[in-house]
């Protein structure tokens, strides 16, 4: 399952609807990714999506996830939009029945969203705003996993 | 006509977000209407790291488009 919302979200309640009922899942392991900024700081960055393709790749990475690590299920959320410093950018939820492989499944999204994600993020910086690109750090991430 | 759609830099250096350009029968016919009318987003366009995409699938090369495809220009993906 993957959202795209243009507003913050409640993480603590996501991570719960996600856990209800689950009585054959020994594992739910959570991501959250929260926006760094400045002080003083209105937006720490702001996410450009492509509607319809970007939910339809991060799916299909979704499903990888899912047969790589024997997942029971899988769901990401994600912010568009202006998104002001302390607020959530990602949440990222797996169930396994054990908890090696929800980790690592978590491990593995996050790392495709930080380097091949379709989206297009532009940060404010002195000279005005910038779009930025994954970092080498980011890249080497995605590499590890072969 | 095929609807053309920009995104991150892109769209900065065009000034727009969405247009319709056509009728082109070809992805190449419709690079080629945006060469006349902006040569610097048509340079940008065919950067390293842009990829293209028809109807929400990525393409390589030159693609035939249907009637009312839908063509995205994509410069290099940041990750969330």
């Amino acid at each position: 399952m993957i959202r795209l919302l243009t507003e913050t979200f409640d993480p603590g309640a996501e991570l719960n609807t996600f856990s209800a009922g689950r009585t054959v899942t020994g594992a739910v392991a959570s991501f959250l990714g929260i926006a760094r900024g400045e002080p003083g700081q209105a937006v720490a960055l702001e996410l450009e999506a492509y509607p319809g393709f970007t939910e339809q790749e991060i799916a299909r990475f979704i499903e990888k996830a899912i047969d790589r690590f024997g997942l029971q299920d899988a769901a990401v959320l994600h912010r568009i939009g202006p998104i002001a410093p302390g607020e959530p950018i990602v949440l990222v939820l797996t169930a396994s029945p054990h908890r090696r492989e929800a980790f690592q499944a978590c491990d593995y999204l996050m790392d495709y969203l930080k380097s091949r994600a379709p989206f297009w993020k532009k940060e404010p910086g002195p000279d005005g705003d910038r779009w930025v690109e994954p970092t080498a750090r980011d890249l080497s991430d995605i590499e590890r996993w072969g | 006509m095929a609807r053309v759609l920009l995104f991150g830099r892109l769209r900065d250096i065009a000034g727009w977000r969405e247009r319709s350009f056509g009728p082109a029968g070809r992805l190449s016919a419709i690079k080629a209407l945006i060469r006349l009318e902006d040569a610097g987003l048509a340079d940008a366009i065919e950067g390293p790291g842009v990829q293209a995409a028809v109807d929400k699938a990525l393409v390589r090369g030159d693609v035939d488009l249907g009637p009312d495809a839908e063509v995205a220009f994509l410069p290099a993906m940041s990750g969330g």
